[in-house]
Protein backbone atom coordinates (compact mmCIF):
# COMPACT_ATOMS: atom_id res chain seq x y z
CA UNK A 1 0.00 0.00 0.00
CA UNK A 2 1.36 3.23 -1.29
CA UNK A 3 0.95 5.78 2.58
CA UNK A 4 1.39 8.48 0.25
CA UNK A 5 -2.03 7.65 -1.20
CA UNK A 6 -3.97 7.82 2.37
CA UNK A 7 -5.73 11.15 3.21
CA UNK A 8 -4.02 12.87 6.21
CA UNK A 9 -5.71 15.83 8.14
CA UNK A 10 -3.72 17.85 10.80
CA UNK A 11 -6.22 19.52 13.38
CA UNK A 12 -4.20 22.39 14.74
CA UNK A 13 -3.81 25.88 16.19
CA UNK A 14 -1.42 28.45 14.81
CA UNK A 15 0.44 29.18 18.41
CA UNK A 16 0.64 25.55 20.13
CA UNK A 17 3.83 24.29 19.90
CA UNK A 18 2.52 20.31 20.27
CA UNK A 19 0.54 21.14 16.85
CA UNK A 20 4.31 22.47 15.24
CA UNK A 21 5.87 18.64 16.70
CA UNK A 22 3.23 17.41 14.49
CA UNK A 23 4.18 19.04 11.51
CA UNK A 24 7.84 18.83 11.65
CA UNK A 25 7.57 14.95 11.74
CA UNK A 26 5.27 14.83 9.06
CA UNK A 27 7.91 16.99 7.33
CA UNK A 28 10.39 14.50 8.25
CA UNK A 29 8.57 12.10 6.43
CA UNK A 30 7.85 14.19 3.39
CA UNK A 31 3.65 13.53 3.94
CA UNK A 32 1.50 15.62 2.13
CA UNK A 33 -1.62 16.86 4.70
CA UNK A 34 -4.65 18.80 4.80
CA UNK A 35 -4.18 21.41 7.93
CA UNK A 36 -7.59 22.76 9.71
CA UNK A 37 -7.27 25.18 11.95
CA UNK A 38 -9.01 25.19 15.08
CA UNK A 39 -10.04 27.88 16.68
CA UNK A 40 -9.95 26.38 20.72
CA UNK A 41 -12.40 28.86 21.79
CA UNK A 42 -15.33 27.37 19.26
CA UNK A 43 -14.14 23.86 18.46
CA UNK A 44 -15.31 22.06 15.45
CA UNK A 45 -17.69 19.51 15.35
CA UNK A 46 -15.09 17.53 13.67
CA UNK A 47 -12.47 17.98 16.13
CA UNK A 48 -14.92 17.16 18.92
CA UNK A 49 -15.54 13.71 17.14
CA UNK A 50 -12.02 13.21 16.55
CA UNK A 51 -10.97 13.81 20.35
CA UNK A 52 -13.93 13.56 22.48
CA UNK A 53 -11.63 12.49 25.43
CA UNK A 54 -9.34 15.62 25.74
CA UNK A 55 -10.66 17.99 23.31
CA UNK A 56 -7.74 19.56 22.04
CA UNK A 57 -5.00 19.61 19.19
CA UNK A 58 -3.28 18.41 17.69
CA UNK A 59 -5.35 15.29 16.54
CA UNK A 60 -3.80 13.56 12.95
CA UNK A 61 -6.63 11.78 11.23
CA UNK A 62 -5.26 9.64 8.84
CA UNK A 63 -7.44 7.08 6.48
CA UNK A 64 -10.45 8.31 8.61
CA UNK A 65 -8.75 7.48 11.79
CA UNK A 66 -7.84 9.71 14.59
CA UNK A 67 -4.77 9.68 16.79
CA UNK A 68 -4.70 12.06 19.55
CA UNK A 69 -1.68 13.53 21.98
CA UNK A 70 1.71 15.05 20.04
CA UNK A 71 4.25 12.16 21.71
CA UNK A 72 1.50 9.30 20.43
CA UNK A 73 1.32 11.32 17.25
CA UNK A 74 4.80 11.17 16.31
CA UNK A 75 5.39 7.98 17.12
CA UNK A 76 2.90 6.60 14.45
CA UNK A 77 4.00 8.57 11.84
CA UNK A 78 7.34 7.08 12.21
CA UNK A 79 5.29 3.90 12.08
CA UNK A 80 3.35 4.24 9.05
CA UNK A 81 5.65 6.21 6.74
CA UNK A 82 8.42 3.82 8.17
CA UNK A 83 11.09 3.61 5.32
CA UNK A 84 9.71 7.25 4.25
CA UNK A 85 12.31 10.66 4.66
CA UNK A 86 14.22 10.54 7.73
CA UNK A 87 14.37 8.11 10.98
CA UNK A 88 12.04 9.80 14.13
CA UNK A 89 13.04 7.19 16.34
CA UNK A 90 16.32 5.82 15.94
CA UNK A 91 16.69 2.03 14.85
CA UNK A 92 18.24 -0.05 17.78
CA UNK A 93 16.00 -0.69 20.93
CA UNK A 94 18.60 0.68 23.59
CA UNK A 95 18.99 3.74 21.41
CA UNK A 96 15.13 4.08 21.40
CA UNK A 97 14.35 3.81 24.86
CA UNK A 98 17.07 6.37 25.67
CA UNK A 99 15.08 8.68 23.05
CA UNK A 100 12.09 7.93 24.26
CA UNK A 101 13.45 8.87 28.20
CA UNK A 102 14.76 12.36 26.94
CA UNK A 103 11.74 13.19 24.86
CA UNK A 104 9.48 12.84 28.22
CA UNK A 105 12.23 15.01 30.00
CA UNK A 106 11.16 18.07 28.15
CA UNK A 107 7.64 18.15 29.81
CA UNK A 108 8.49 16.42 32.67
CA UNK A 109 11.44 18.12 34.06
CA UNK A 110 12.19 21.26 31.71
CA UNK A 111 9.09 23.05 30.71
CA UNK A 112 7.62 23.69 33.96
CA UNK A 113 10.25 25.58 36.13
CA UNK A 114 10.82 27.84 32.51
CA UNK A 115 6.34 28.28 32.23
CA UNK A 116 6.86 28.93 35.72
CA UNK A 117 9.45 31.69 35.19
CA UNK A 118 7.97 33.06 32.53
CA UNK A 119 4.51 33.15 34.70
CA UNK A 120 5.79 34.76 37.62
CA UNK A 121 5.81 38.18 38.31
CA UNK A 122 8.67 38.56 39.99
CA UNK A 123 11.26 38.38 43.26
CA UNK A 124 12.23 35.04 44.76
CA UNK A 125 9.51 33.14 43.61
CA UNK A 126 10.71 33.99 39.85
CA UNK A 127 14.17 33.85 40.81
CA UNK A 128 13.53 30.14 42.29
CA UNK A 129 11.74 28.86 38.65
CA UNK A 130 14.75 30.72 37.16
CA UNK A 131 17.39 28.44 39.31
CA UNK A 132 15.41 25.43 38.90
CA UNK A 133 15.02 25.71 35.05
CA UNK A 134 18.98 26.28 34.55
CA UNK A 135 19.45 22.97 36.63
CA UNK A 136 17.09 21.18 34.21
CA UNK A 137 19.31 22.88 30.91
CA UNK A 138 22.52 21.80 32.90
CA UNK A 139 21.32 18.24 32.62
CA UNK A 140 19.89 18.58 28.72
CA UNK A 141 23.39 20.66 28.13
CA UNK A 142 25.51 17.64 29.40
CA UNK A 143 23.67 15.05 27.47
CA UNK A 144 23.89 17.02 24.57
CA UNK A 145 27.37 17.52 24.95
CA UNK A 146 28.13 14.01 25.53
CA UNK A 147 26.42 12.94 22.61
CA UNK A 148 28.60 14.94 20.67
CA UNK A 149 26.16 14.81 17.54
CA UNK A 150 24.58 17.72 16.14
CA UNK A 151 21.08 16.75 17.12
CA UNK A 152 19.99 14.54 20.30
CA UNK A 153 20.65 11.30 18.64
CA UNK A 154 22.53 12.14 15.25
CA UNK A 155 23.10 14.29 12.09
CA UNK A 156 18.92 14.89 11.56
CA UNK A 157 16.04 15.91 13.99
CA UNK A 158 14.83 12.98 15.68
CA UNK A 159 12.21 12.33 18.46
CA UNK A 160 14.11 14.41 21.47
CA UNK A 161 14.46 17.44 19.23
CA UNK A 162 11.00 17.58 18.03
CA UNK A 163 10.10 17.26 21.96
CA UNK A 164 12.83 20.24 22.74
CA UNK A 165 11.86 21.81 19.61
CA UNK A 166 9.44 24.66 20.25
CA UNK A 167 11.67 26.00 22.57
CA UNK A 168 14.68 26.94 20.69
CA UNK A 169 12.07 29.99 19.82
CA UNK A 170 10.10 30.44 22.57
CA UNK A 171 12.61 30.62 25.06
CA UNK A 172 14.38 33.80 23.09
CA UNK A 173 10.80 35.43 23.21
CA UNK A 174 10.59 34.74 27.11
CA UNK A 175 14.08 36.09 27.52
CA UNK A 176 13.23 39.45 25.50
CA UNK A 177 9.47 39.65 27.35
CA UNK A 178 11.15 39.35 30.40
CA UNK A 179 14.71 40.80 29.82
CA UNK A 180 16.70 37.95 31.35
CA UNK A 181 18.87 35.12 29.96
CA UNK A 182 18.14 31.89 30.04
CA UNK A 183 20.39 30.32 27.49
CA UNK A 184 23.44 32.27 27.89
CA UNK A 185 25.84 30.31 25.29
CA UNK A 186 28.96 30.47 27.64
CA UNK A 187 26.86 28.28 29.72
CA UNK A 188 25.40 26.37 27.99
CA UNK A 189 27.19 26.15 24.55
CA UNK A 190 25.79 22.72 22.88
CA UNK A 191 22.02 23.69 23.60
CA UNK A 192 22.82 27.54 21.73
CA UNK A 193 23.89 26.14 19.32
CA UNK A 194 21.58 23.32 18.96
CA UNK A 195 18.74 25.72 18.56
CA UNK A 196 20.22 27.80 15.65
CA UNK A 197 21.05 24.18 13.98
CA UNK A 198 17.05 23.43 14.59
CA UNK A 199 15.29 26.41 13.34
CA UNK A 200 17.44 26.04 10.71
CA UNK A 201 17.12 22.45 9.68
CA UNK A 202 14.95 21.35 6.66
CA UNK A 203 11.79 19.72 8.13
CA UNK A 204 11.63 23.05 10.76
CA UNK A 205 12.37 26.18 8.75
CA UNK A 206 9.73 26.40 6.70
CA UNK A 207 7.25 25.11 9.17
CA UNK A 208 7.59 27.92 11.93
CA UNK A 209 4.83 30.15 14.06
CA UNK A 210 4.20 33.51 13.23
CA UNK A 211 6.97 34.99 15.29
CA UNK A 212 5.70 38.98 15.93
CA UNK A 213 2.10 37.09 16.59
CA UNK A 214 3.16 34.75 18.76
CA UNK A 215 5.46 37.39 20.25
CA UNK A 216 2.45 39.54 20.97
CA UNK A 217 0.27 36.75 22.33
CA UNK A 218 2.87 35.65 24.95
CA UNK A 219 3.54 39.33 25.94
CA UNK A 220 -0.08 39.20 26.84
CA UNK A 221 0.29 36.03 28.63
CA UNK A 222 2.89 37.82 30.80
CA UNK A 223 0.96 40.46 31.41
CA UNK A 224 -2.20 38.86 32.83
CA UNK A 225 0.34 36.82 35.23
CA UNK A 226 1.95 39.96 36.23
CA UNK A 227 -1.12 42.13 37.16
CA UNK A 228 -3.40 38.81 38.70
CA UNK A 229 -0.04 38.12 41.04
CA UNK B 1 24.95 -15.71 26.24
CA UNK B 2 22.15 -14.13 26.75
CA UNK B 3 23.32 -10.99 28.97
CA UNK B 4 21.70 -10.60 32.37
CA UNK B 5 18.88 -8.74 33.28
CA UNK B 6 18.92 -6.46 36.57
CA UNK B 7 15.93 -5.15 37.46
CA UNK B 8 15.88 -2.38 40.77
CA UNK B 9 12.91 -2.48 42.22
CA UNK B 10 11.16 -2.42 46.07
CA UNK B 11 8.35 -4.26 47.67
CA UNK B 12 4.72 -2.71 46.34
CA UNK B 13 5.55 -1.21 43.69
CA UNK B 14 2.82 -1.37 41.20
CA UNK B 15 5.59 0.03 38.91
CA UNK B 16 8.08 -2.19 38.93
CA UNK B 17 4.99 -4.88 39.48
CA UNK B 18 4.48 -4.13 35.75
CA UNK B 19 8.01 -4.16 34.65
CA UNK B 20 7.67 -7.76 36.20
CA UNK B 21 4.89 -8.82 34.33
CA UNK B 22 7.02 -7.61 30.88
CA UNK B 23 9.55 -9.32 31.23
CA UNK B 24 7.88 -12.90 32.34
CA UNK B 25 5.48 -12.72 29.23
CA UNK B 26 8.35 -12.34 27.12
CA UNK B 27 10.08 -15.07 29.14
CA UNK B 28 13.26 -13.27 30.03
CA UNK B 29 14.94 -14.08 32.93
CA UNK B 30 16.18 -11.46 35.70
CA UNK B 31 17.30 -11.01 39.05
CA UNK B 32 15.12 -8.71 41.05
CA UNK B 33 17.13 -6.57 43.37
CA UNK B 34 15.41 -4.98 45.63
CA UNK B 35 15.88 -1.48 47.38
CA UNK B 36 14.59 0.24 50.41
CA UNK B 37 13.31 3.52 49.15
CA UNK B 38 14.00 5.02 52.70
CA UNK B 39 17.67 4.09 52.13
CA UNK B 40 18.69 4.27 48.44
CA UNK B 41 21.74 2.39 47.42
CA UNK B 42 24.22 3.41 45.40
CA UNK B 43 23.41 0.96 42.95
CA UNK B 44 19.72 3.06 42.20
CA UNK B 45 21.49 6.63 42.73
CA UNK B 46 24.22 6.10 40.27
CA UNK B 47 21.70 4.62 36.94
CA UNK B 48 18.82 7.12 37.82
CA UNK B 49 20.37 9.77 38.95
CA UNK B 50 17.61 12.79 38.11
CA UNK B 51 14.46 10.33 39.21
CA UNK B 52 16.09 8.19 41.88
CA UNK B 53 13.07 6.14 41.29
CA UNK B 54 12.42 2.76 40.66
CA UNK B 55 11.76 0.55 38.21
CA UNK B 56 15.02 0.63 36.60
CA UNK B 57 16.62 -2.09 34.14
CA UNK B 58 20.02 -2.89 33.19
CA UNK B 59 20.51 -4.85 30.43
CA UNK B 60 24.34 -6.28 30.41
CA UNK B 61 26.38 -3.47 30.53
CA UNK B 62 24.34 -0.84 28.61
CA UNK B 63 23.28 2.24 30.71
CA UNK B 64 19.99 2.14 32.80
CA UNK B 65 16.64 2.21 31.07
CA UNK B 66 14.19 4.23 33.71
CA UNK B 67 10.32 4.60 33.28
CA UNK B 68 7.89 1.71 33.74
CA UNK B 69 6.31 2.29 30.08
CA UNK B 70 9.47 2.84 28.58
CA UNK B 71 11.15 -0.03 29.75
CA UNK B 72 8.15 -2.07 28.81
CA UNK B 73 8.47 -0.53 25.11
CA UNK B 74 12.38 -1.39 25.23
CA UNK B 75 11.49 -5.04 26.48
CA UNK B 76 9.17 -5.77 23.86
CA UNK B 77 11.99 -4.26 21.08
CA UNK B 78 15.02 -5.76 22.53
CA UNK B 79 13.86 -9.57 23.40
CA UNK B 80 12.10 -12.14 21.43
CA UNK B 81 8.32 -13.80 22.29
CA UNK B 82 5.13 -12.62 22.05
CA UNK B 83 4.62 -9.15 21.66
CA UNK B 84 3.10 -6.84 24.02
CA UNK B 85 2.32 -4.10 21.76
CA UNK B 86 -0.23 -4.72 18.56
CA UNK B 87 1.68 -5.08 15.31
CA UNK B 88 -0.62 -2.58 13.76
CA UNK B 89 0.84 1.00 13.88
CA UNK B 90 -2.80 2.45 14.50
CA UNK B 91 -3.28 0.18 17.26
CA UNK B 92 -0.24 0.49 18.83
CA UNK B 93 -0.92 4.09 18.92
CA UNK B 94 -4.06 3.51 20.89
CA UNK B 95 -2.47 1.50 23.09
CA UNK B 96 0.04 4.41 24.01
CA UNK B 97 -2.58 6.73 23.85
CA UNK B 98 -4.45 5.13 27.02
CA UNK B 99 -1.47 4.06 28.41
CA UNK B 100 -1.07 7.94 28.63
CA UNK B 101 -4.35 8.59 29.54
CA UNK B 102 -3.71 6.40 32.79
CA UNK B 103 -0.74 8.60 33.53
CA UNK B 104 -3.26 11.60 33.46
CA UNK B 105 -5.89 10.29 35.66
CA UNK B 106 -3.27 9.61 38.24
CA UNK B 107 -4.22 13.23 39.91
CA UNK B 108 -7.41 12.71 40.15
CA UNK B 109 -7.10 9.21 41.48
CA UNK B 110 -4.69 10.48 44.23
CA UNK B 111 -7.23 13.41 44.73
CA UNK B 112 -10.00 11.25 45.75
CA UNK B 113 -8.63 8.71 47.66
CA UNK B 114 -6.62 11.47 50.11
CA UNK B 115 -8.57 14.31 50.26
CA UNK B 116 -12.62 15.01 51.94
CA UNK B 117 -15.25 17.08 51.59
CA UNK B 118 -15.94 18.88 47.82
CA UNK B 119 -12.83 18.60 46.23
CA UNK B 120 -12.66 14.99 47.21
CA UNK B 121 -16.30 14.56 45.81
CA UNK B 122 -15.41 16.21 42.64
CA UNK B 123 -12.30 14.33 41.95
CA UNK B 124 -14.41 10.90 42.57
CA UNK B 125 -16.45 12.14 39.91
CA UNK B 126 -13.83 12.59 37.21
CA UNK B 127 -11.84 9.57 38.32
CA UNK B 128 -14.98 7.31 37.65
CA UNK B 129 -15.82 8.70 34.28
CA UNK B 130 -11.99 8.35 33.79
CA UNK B 131 -12.62 4.38 34.66
CA UNK B 132 -15.46 4.61 32.01
CA UNK B 133 -13.70 5.69 29.62
CA UNK B 134 -10.83 3.07 30.29
CA UNK B 135 -13.61 0.41 30.62
CA UNK B 136 -14.92 1.31 27.26
CA UNK B 137 -11.58 0.12 25.66
CA UNK B 138 -11.91 -3.34 26.37
CA UNK B 139 -12.59 -5.11 23.27
CA UNK B 140 -15.98 -7.24 23.34
CA UNK B 141 -15.53 -10.72 24.44
CA UNK B 142 -12.14 -10.86 25.16
CA UNK B 143 -10.67 -10.91 28.48
CA UNK B 144 -8.04 -8.19 28.71
CA UNK B 145 -7.59 -5.34 26.45
CA UNK B 146 -4.52 -6.82 24.40
CA UNK B 147 -7.32 -9.61 23.60
CA UNK B 148 -6.77 -13.05 24.99
CA UNK B 149 -3.60 -12.46 26.31
CA UNK B 150 -2.15 -9.58 28.41
CA UNK B 151 -0.41 -6.47 26.25
CA UNK B 152 0.84 -3.13 26.62
CA UNK B 153 -2.18 -1.81 27.86
CA UNK B 154 -3.46 -4.51 30.52
CA UNK B 155 0.02 -3.95 31.94
CA UNK B 156 -0.61 -0.67 32.17
CA UNK B 157 -3.66 -0.01 33.96
CA UNK B 158 -2.87 -3.31 36.02
CA UNK B 159 -2.24 -1.39 38.88
CA UNK B 160 -6.04 -0.77 39.07
CA UNK B 161 -6.68 -4.45 39.56
CA UNK B 162 -4.62 -4.85 42.48
CA UNK B 163 -3.55 -1.47 44.16
CA UNK B 164 -6.73 0.26 43.63
CA UNK B 165 -7.88 -1.97 46.24
CA UNK B 166 -4.78 -1.62 48.57
CA UNK B 167 -5.23 2.06 48.47
CA UNK B 168 -9.07 2.11 49.24
CA UNK B 169 -8.66 0.11 52.19
CA UNK B 170 -6.24 2.33 53.34
CA UNK B 171 -8.36 5.33 52.79
CA UNK B 172 -11.36 4.37 53.51
CA UNK B 173 -12.58 5.16 50.31
CA UNK B 174 -14.44 3.15 47.75
CA UNK B 175 -13.81 4.21 43.66
CA UNK B 176 -13.75 0.93 41.87
CA UNK B 177 -17.45 -0.41 41.93
CA UNK B 178 -19.16 -3.64 40.63
CA UNK B 179 -22.13 -1.86 39.75
CA UNK B 180 -20.39 1.16 38.22
CA UNK B 181 -18.07 -0.58 36.48
CA UNK B 182 -18.50 -4.01 35.94
CA UNK B 183 -16.67 -4.86 32.85
CA UNK B 184 -13.54 -3.50 34.40
CA UNK B 185 -14.12 -4.88 37.54
CA UNK B 186 -14.37 -8.22 35.58
CA UNK B 187 -11.23 -7.80 33.97
CA UNK B 188 -9.38 -6.98 36.87
CA UNK B 189 -10.38 -10.62 38.49
CA UNK B 190 -8.95 -11.77 35.25
CA UNK B 191 -5.69 -10.02 35.79
CA UNK B 192 -4.93 -11.13 38.98
CA UNK B 193 -5.66 -14.92 37.91
CA UNK B 194 -3.43 -14.64 35.60
CA UNK B 195 -0.50 -17.42 35.61
CA UNK B 196 2.41 -14.94 35.04
CA UNK B 197 0.64 -12.05 36.48
CA UNK B 198 0.27 -13.97 40.14
CA UNK B 199 4.38 -14.78 39.88
CA UNK B 200 4.72 -11.26 40.44
CA UNK B 201 1.89 -10.01 42.23
CA UNK B 202 2.98 -9.21 45.61
CA UNK B 203 0.98 -10.38 48.70
CA UNK B 204 -2.03 -7.61 49.43
CA UNK B 205 -2.07 -7.72 52.92
CA UNK B 206 1.29 -7.27 52.96
CA UNK B 207 1.09 -4.25 50.85
CA UNK B 208 -1.24 -2.71 52.75
CA UNK B 209 1.10 -3.03 55.48
CA UNK B 210 4.26 -1.45 54.20
CA UNK B 211 1.88 1.35 52.48
CA UNK B 212 -0.27 1.83 55.37
CA UNK B 213 2.66 3.46 57.03
CA UNK B 214 3.00 6.39 54.26
CA UNK B 215 -0.78 7.64 54.46
CA UNK B 216 0.74 10.63 55.87
CA UNK B 217 2.61 11.33 52.53
CA UNK B 218 0.13 10.72 50.59
CA UNK B 219 -2.37 12.98 51.81
CA UNK B 220 0.10 15.79 51.69
CA UNK B 221 0.65 14.70 48.28
CA UNK B 222 -3.06 14.87 47.37
CA UNK B 223 -3.71 18.00 49.05
CA UNK B 224 -0.91 19.81 47.03
CA UNK B 225 -2.27 18.36 43.41
CA UNK B 226 -4.85 19.68 44.54
CA UNK B 227 -3.83 23.10 45.19
CA UNK B 228 -2.58 23.25 41.96
CA UNK B 229 -5.89 22.66 40.23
Amino acid sequence: MDHQQEKVQLFGMWASPYVYKVKWALSIKGVEYEYVEEDLWNKSRQLLKHNPVHKKVPVLVYNGKPVAESDVIVQFIDDVWKGHGGRILPEEPHERAMARFWARFVPDKLSPPIWKWFTTAGGEEQDAAHDAAMEQLRVLEEELAHGGNEFFAGDSVGLVDLSLGALAYVIPMYEEIIGERLVIEERFPSLYAWMGRFLAAPPVKDHLPPMEELKLRFRAIREYFVKNA
Amino acid sequence: MAEPVKLIGCFGSPFVHRVEVALRLKGVPYELIEEDLNNKSDLLLKHNPFHQKVPVLLHGDRPAVCESLIIIEYIDEAFSGPSLLPSDPYERAMARFWAAFMYKCKDSMWIALWTDGEVQAASAREMKANLTLIERQLPEGKKFFGGDTIGFLDIAVGGIAHWMGVFEEIAGVHLLIEEEHPALCRWAREYILDETVGQCLPDRDRVVAALTPRKELYVSIAKAMAAQK
